[in-house]
Parts: structure tokens; C-alpha cells; sequence
């Protein structure tokens, strides 16, 4: 494509888009559609004929609007209202008062707290674009910065650029970016592949679900420049079977991509090669775990192998290999086209740019939410969260999943970044945060934790295979009421060792909730044990088994 | 040898070492004498880094390295015997005997046994972790060999030396964590498999008395390995 041609597609696709005064936005990801919001849309199109509007306004699908528990969600005229929990009964009323005032009972005042405290980097375009249209995507400047860094900039500028973004990885590890990419680029093989890390196994998180259903060409986009500037030829997503929405979405959009030349040979008829293939993972949680997804894609069984040699270096195939999260890719074309600057002036000093979280928990708005890096938990929980549900006390936040830990109440006006979520005994992560209250026992939530490490664990290596099933048969008769402080300390012991001694982070992190269960709710444990009683009521105690002595 | 390879010093346990530039700490530190304790690693198999047993100290990186898989560097400072690694060692080992049913006075290979050795020598004397007692089968029904799920360690050491010498890839894994198991083919019996050449490779790499001959009573199952290094070594000068 020449930039005539790049421009013209873009500029008639926005004369389209003006064409039409009002449009309708239904979100179409799994949040809403799990809601029925596909027959809202049906019901909204065929309202607009009715009304013979169809004319003056367009109807379409789009990615997460953020509120995904008080959907279906519908965005009017580019976001002038926000309607949540639209029924097909609200359909007449919405396109009757399309021109007029929006219709009050539905409408989500957008000075809510849950809008006004966010910033959107990695998400501009969801719930803006319908995720299904690469013309939309053109409409808002898609692939302008896949084309200039093409045509106006050199590999080694590009990387230079994200390096001075101070972008770190979004999937768990929080690696610099930029140099992660320069020792790709660096590496020498005679084949590079750039991989795209889809597997999104930690219970309860669904960020990259959302952001690849809501805005797949920017997840392409980001691979692209990655590949240019590390000097890459092939491309993989590996993304988990249980999604198939975005699988979908993802399919479509390469192929419309390769259609309009924005990938495959000679893309934008500059030297640059790039093809993009799937690779479906079948739920493994440890197939998230870079070396075990690179064994993955191979053919091999899914299992990890001792870090160095890292896969930048020896990776797919044993050619130098850049793995980044969905996340890390979708920042990428908003560094590119609003420059570095931009960028590292969000966030603090070592956490630069924006964090999107999957809010869930006992909190009055769950949903997809991106937030500046450094703002703190409790404008998180209260003022974008709504707070408590039920007037409920507050008890804890858990980030990072199966790897990450319970922040108390005491922490929560520490500001989100990595090296303060690491200093309170969790970490970043990829983005799951789950708000607990006063009804949740923090035994039964590392027990529950454990028990997931325990199934998802490759059985590899030892201390991970063997201690985590010890780990968890200690919790159960902690949670029994049938433990001793002995083992308790026992426990404690095991942490020890598999923190040391695992292969990968899965074993290395899996006593993690553990650790800052006990650390923060240690009283927790020991009415448990010795007092035999859980305090939240959620634990079932036993009666005491006889000893033989 | 060519003459392009480099050479390393470096140190270990503060003795002086010299190394080839792609050998690995483990394969120097036999190389002089110095033992490092491992249950996956044989020479003449790929490394597998698994049993954690090897893992040691090296000065001025934080994490672990196991021996059987890192690489000599120049001037790399190297411990294999801190009262860390010695204590972490003993409890590894316990998870070991914690796992499956390892009862050495009712075994094949007891007084042969690569992990009741280990448990000599890193003084492992009891097991303070609850045993797990798993429900596991033996596997009879081929004409010469027996598999005992009870004993099996999940070294895959069987698995490698199936398929990377024999090259008939009968032996597998399948599950996963706790649940992992070697099985014959796709889960079929042994007797029943086609693939399997009756070489026996794998009852004599095989560390305990999970793989052993039949007809073997109790601590009569002694394992031949000096045949691996030597066929190992034979491919190598082939290609
Ligand atoms: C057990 C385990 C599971 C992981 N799962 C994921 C995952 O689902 N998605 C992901 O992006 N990274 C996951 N990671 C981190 C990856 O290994 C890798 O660090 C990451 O994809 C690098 O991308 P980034 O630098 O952009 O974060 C996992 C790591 C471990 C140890
Ligand atoms: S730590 Fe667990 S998941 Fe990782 S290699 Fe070891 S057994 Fe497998
Ligand atoms: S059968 Fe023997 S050689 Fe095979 S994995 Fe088990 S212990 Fe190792």
C-alpha cells in the first residue's frame, strides 16, 4: 500500500463514519454477549430501519466498554451516553431519542468515579472501533504507525524508542521492554520469530481476552514493529482454546490485515516480511510460562525448561526468540505514534504508562479497568470500584494470582507499581485483582490458590510436583480445624523450599499467597488451628479424629 | 579436538578449575573429583534439570543454577556444598520419599538403588514431611521387564534413553504434577506394545527399582550403565 492509498482508505472511512450523525456502539465481547447483547444489537438494527433512521444512523459492534457486570452496554454517538443493562424492551425508546436527549434511566453519568480515575493507553480503541472492521481501525489511525516506522525509521530508532518509554512487560515478570527487544535484535540466528503470549491462565483474569476481542488489529499492529525492529520473519499467537471469540476475531483480523498488504510479504511494498500464524494452547496454566510455550509450539509437551539460556537468545526452534504479552504489543502503537515522552510521563519513576486490571471481588463495579501506574489501592477498591458491595468491611485485595499475595487494609493507599505491590508481598502480575471482604477466609483462599498450583504444576521437577500436593493437604487440615502449630510450621518450611528450588515460576511463586496470608492474617490461621474455628465462617471444622497413642 | 574451542577457569568449592568454553559445571566438577549429587543427569542423555539435587550456588547471581544445565563461564565462582544446599538437598530428598511408596526392604533394588544412595550420602536419616501413601499398580505383562509405578522417581531417564538411543520412543509421560506417570506407548500395557524392542536400556538407566527384570527377588536388581557413555559417544563420532 503507498501512503496515498493508506491515507485515502482512512480518510473515506472517516467521511463514512461522519456520514452518519449518530451511531450506536453495542459491546460485543464475551462480558456482554454472555449477556445477550447480540440480540440487543439485532433488535437495535432492525429498530432503525423501522424508525427509518437507518440513514442518518449506523449500528454497530464493539470491544469492552469497561462495566462488563451491568451489561449489556451501549455507547451512543461516540460516547455522548453510556447506557448500561439495555434490554431488547429499551430498544424502541433508544432509537426514538437517538437526536434527542439520551434516555435517562439507562444512562451511566460519565463523571462516575469509575471513568474519571482511569486513562486509556493500551485500550484507546475498545468499545470506539468494531473489533470485526479493519477499515475502522484505519478510521482511527491503525497501522499509520506500523507504516512510519517502516518508511521513516531504522530497527535500532525503534527500540531506542520503547527503551525510552520505560515500557516493562505486562505479563507477569515486568521485564524492560526495550530491552528485551534490543537483545533480540542483537541476537544473531539466522531466522528471528516474534511470539505473542495469549495463554492468560490465572483464574479470574481476563485482560488479553478482552483486549484481543475488543481490538485485535492493535495486538497485530504492536507484533509487527516488534518484528521490524528486532529483525523477525514469523509471528505466532499462542492463545488458549477457551477463548473463541477472540480467536475468531484474531482470524479475521490477520486475514484482512494480509489482504490489504499490512502483513505477509512485502508489507506497504517496503523490504519488510512479516506473516502471522495461531497457535492454540489447550488450557495448560504452565504453558503461559515462556520456555514451556515455546516447547508448546514446537509439538513437544508443555513443560519448562532451566532459564539461561533465555528464548531471546535460544528460543523457538533454538532461534532467537521475542516473547511479550497481548498487553506489551497493544502499547506499542501508541508509544510509536505519541512518542516516547508520552509514555514514561505516566505513571512513577520506575513504573511508567498504564496497567489494565480485571476488577473482581465483592465490589460494586467488577470490570475492565486501565488506570495510570501509581494510583493508589484505595482509589482502585472505593472510587472506581464503588466500594463494598453490601456495606460490607473491606479485607483484602489479591493481585497476582496463583503467584501474587493478599494486600490488607493497612496497604491500601500504597500506590500500584511493581516494586510497592513486590514490597507488600505480592506482585503486579498480569492484571487479576480481586477485592475480598469480610466474608472471605484467608486460609480458604490460599488453600484455594494451592489447590490450582497443584493441578496446573508439570510435574517436572520435585519440589513443585510434590511439595505443592504437601502444601496443599497441610492447608486442608489447617482449614479442618484438624492441624497443629507443627505443621504450620511445616509449611512455612516447604515455602522455603519451593521458592528456591523450583525449575520455573510457577514452583518459585506458588507459595506466595501463602506466605502473605500468613504474614498479614497469621491470627487467621492460628484460630484454625488452635481454637479450632474460622473466623469469616466459611471453613467447615471437623471433628476432632481420634489419636492412637 | 578442534583447535577453536576456548578454555574457562574458573572455581569451584574454591578449587581451580580449567574447562572447555561448552561444558557444563557438573560435567567439570566430576571431571575433578568433585561430587555433585544429581538423580535426573546421566552422562550419554541430554540434561533434563529436573531432580533440582544439583543445584549450587554461584557468586554474584541470586537464584539457584542446577549444574546439569548451566553453561562455564569465565571466572564464575561456584558452590556446591553450603549448609544451604546441604539443608535444601536433605529436604528434596524427603519430598522424594514423601511421594510414592518407596519401601527399600521389599524392593529389587535395594542395596542398588541410586536414591537410597543419595539418602547415605546427604544424610537424609528420616523423612519429617507426611508420607502421601498414592494408590500405584505394577505393570507385569511384558515377557521380560516389569514397571513399578511405586518406586518411580519421574527422573526420565527411561524416557530419554528410549528415544534418544534406542530411538523407538515407547516410553512417555502422561498427566501432570502429582498425577505425572510414564506409560508404555499411548497408555497401553507393556506387553502389548509394538513399538518396543526389548532392549532393556531402560531398566538399566532407570536410578531405583521402578524398571527391573523379572525374576529378580528382593535386592537383586543391580543396573548396568557403562554401555551409555560409550554408545552415546559412538553417534557422536558418526555424525
Ligand atoms: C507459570 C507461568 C505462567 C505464565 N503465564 C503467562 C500468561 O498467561 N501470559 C503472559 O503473558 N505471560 C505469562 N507468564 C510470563 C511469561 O513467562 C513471560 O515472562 C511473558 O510472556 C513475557 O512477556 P512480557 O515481557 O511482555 O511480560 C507466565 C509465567 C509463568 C511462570
Ligand atoms: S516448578 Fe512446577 S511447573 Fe515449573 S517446571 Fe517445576 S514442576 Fe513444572
Ligand atoms: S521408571 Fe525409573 S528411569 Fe523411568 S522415570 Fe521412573 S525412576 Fe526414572
Amino acid at each position: 500500500m503507498t501512503p496515498e492509498e493508506f491515507k485515502k482508505i482512512g480518510d473515506a472511512h472517516r467521511k463514512k463514519r461522519k456520514d452518519f450523525p449518530n451511531n450506536i456502539n453495542v459491546c460485543t465481547a464475551a462480558g456482554c454477549v454472555s449477556l445477550h447483547s447480540e440480540k440487543v444489537k439485532e433488535a437495535l438494527e432492525g429498530e432503525v430501519k423501522k424508525q427509518e433512521k437507518h440513514k442518518t444512523c449506523r449500528v454497530s459492534g464493539t470491544g469492552c466498554l469497561g462495566p462488563c457486570a451491568s451489561g449489556p452496554l451501549v455507547s451512543i454517538n461516540d460516547g455522548q451516553a453510556l447506557y448500561a443493562g439495555v434490554t431488547t424492551d429499551d430498544v424502541p425508546e433508544i432509537v426514538n431519542n437517538i437526536d434527542k436527549n439520551p434516555v435517562k434511566r439507562l444512562v451511566v453519568p460519565p463523571d462516575t468515579p469509575f471513568f474519571a480515575h482511569q486513562k486509556r493507553v493500551a485500550l484507546e480503541h475498545c468499545g470506539k472501533t468494531d473489533p470485526e472492521s479493519l477499515n475502522d481501525y484505519l478510521a482511527m489511525d491503525g497501522y499509520q504507525a506500523l507504516y512510519d516506522t517502516l518508511t521513516t525509521m531504522s530497527p535500532l530508532e525503534v527500540i531506542e524508542v520503547m527503551v525510552n518509554s520505560g515500557l516493562r512487560g505486562r505479563g507477569g515478570g515486568g521485564y524492560p521492554a526495550g530491552l528485551k527487544w534490543s537483545t533480540v535484535e542483537k541476537a544473531v540466528g539466522e531466522k528471528k520469530y516474534v511470539v505473542c503470549n495469549a495463554d492468560e491462565g490465572d483464574p479470574g483474569a481476563f485482560m488479553d481476552r478482552s483486549m484481543l476481542e475488543s481490538d485485535p488489529h492493535s495486538v497485530l499492529e504492536g507484533m509487527a514493529v516488534a518484528a521490524y525492529a528486532v529483525g523477525a520473519s514469523q509471528g505466532y499467537v499462542y492463545i488458549r482454546g477457551e477463548y473463541p471469540l477472540a480467536i475468531k476475531r484474531l482470524r479475521n483480523a490477520i486475514r484482512q490485515a494480509e489482504k490489504s498488504n499490512l502483513l505477509g510479504k512485502h508489507i506497504c511494498e517496503t523490504p519488510f516480511s512479516f506473516d502471522v500464524d495461531i497457535r492454540l494452547g489447550a488450557g495448560a496454566f504452565v504453558c503461559g510460562e515462556e520456555t514451556a510455550l515455546i516447547a508448546s509450539i514446537e509439538g513437544h509437551r508443555g513443560i519448562p525448561r532451566p532459564r539461561p539460556p533465555y528464548p531471546a537468545e535460544y528460543g523457538l526452534w533454538g532461534c532467537p526468540t521475542l516473547i511479550n504479552n497481548v498487553e506489551t504489543f497493544a502499547n506499542v502503537t501508541p508509544i510509536i505514534r505519541n512518542g516516547a515522552d508520552f509514555f514514561a510521563g505516566i505513571g512513577t519513576e520506575k513504573s511508567k504508562g498504564t496497567k489494565v486490571f480485571a476488577l473482581a471481588g465483592s465490589i460494586k463495579n467488577t470490570g475492565l479497568i486501565e488506570v495510570p501506574m501509581g494510583i493508589s489501592l484505595r482509589e482502585i477498591v472505593y472510587d472506581i470500584g464503588g466500594g463494598i458491595i453490601e456495606g460490607r468491611k473491606f479485607k483484602a485485595v489479591q493481585t497476582g494470582g496463583p503467584s501474587g499475595g493478599c494486600i490488607p487494609e493497612e496497604y491500601l493507599d500504597m500506590p500500584v507499581d511493581y516494586e510497592s505491590l513486590a514490597k507488600a508481598g505480592s506482585i503486579m502480575g498480569s492484571g487479576g485483582m480481586i477485592v475480598m471482604d469480610e466474608t472471605s477466609c484467608m486460609v480458604d483462599v490460599a488453600k484455594y490458590f494451592m489447590d490450582f498450583c497443584r493441578t496446573e504444576s508439570c510435574g517436572k521437577c520435585v519440589p513443585c510436583r510434590v511439595g505443592t500436593a504437601q502444601m496443599h493437604n497441610i492447608l486442608t487440615n489447617i482449614s479442618r480445624g484438624q492441624a497443629s502449630m507443627h505443621e504450620l510450621q511445616l509449611l512455612e518450611e516447604l515455602c522455603d523450599v519451593l521458592k528456591h528450588t523450583s525449575l520455573c515460576g510457577l514452583g518459585q511463586t506458588a507459595a506466595n499467597p501463602v506466605l502473605s496470608t500468613i504474614r498479614f492474617f497469621r491470627d487467621e490461621y492460628i484460630a484454625h488451628i488452635t481454637h479450632k474455628t474460622c473466623p469469616a465462617g466459611v471453613c467447615t471444622i471437623e471433628p476432632e479424629k481420634e489419636t492412637v497413642s | 579436538m578442534s583447535a577453536s574451542v576456548k578454555i574457562k577457569t574458573l572455581t569451584i568449592d574454591d578449587r581451580h578449575v580449567g574447562a572447555r568454553e561448552n561444558q557444563t559445571i557438573l560435567e567439570v566438577a566430576r571431571e575433578n573429583g568433585i561430587e555433585i549429587p544429581s538423580l535426573c543427569y546421566i552422562d550419554g542423555l541430554s540434561a533434563h534439570g529436573g531432580c533440582r539435587l544439583c543445584l549450587v550456588e554461584v557468586t554474584g547471581i541470586p537464584q539457584l543454577l542446577p549444574a546439569c544445565m548451566t553453561v562455564v563461564e569465565e571466572r564464575m565462582e561456584v558452590s556446591t556444598q553450603s549448609e544451604r544446599l546441604r539443608k535444601l538437598r536433605k529436604n528434596i530428598l524427603e519430598l522424594y520419599f514423601s511421594e510414592r511408596n518407596h519401601v527399600c526392604s521389599v524392593c529389587v533394588s535395594n542395596g542398588n538403588c541410586e536414591l537410597q544412595d543419595m539418602a547415605g550420602e546427604t544424610g537424609m536419616d528420616h523423612v519429617h514431611f507426611p508420607y502421601l501413601y498414592p494408590d500405584l499398580g505394577v505393570d507385569i505383562t511384558h515377557e521380560r521387564f516389569a514397571m513399578d509405578d511405586n518406586r518411580c522417581i519421574m527422573c526420565t531417564r527411561c524416557v530419554r534413553v528410549c528415544d534418544e538411543i534406542e530411538g523407538a520412543h515407547t516410553l512417555d509421560i502422561k498427566d501432570r504434577g502429582i498425577e505425572t506417570r510414564i506409560i508404555t506407548d499411548l497408555d497401553q500395557n507393556w506387553g502389548d506394545s509394538e513399538t518396543c524392542t526389548l532392549c532393556g536400556k531402560c531398566v538399566h538407566v532407570c536410578p531405583t527399582g521402578a524398571l527391573f527384570e523379572k525374576g529378580k527377588s528382593v535386592g537383586e536388581m543391580s543396573k548396568r550403565r557403562q554401555f551409555l557413555p560409550y554408545l552415546a559417544l559412538m553417534r557422536e563420532e558418526k555424525r
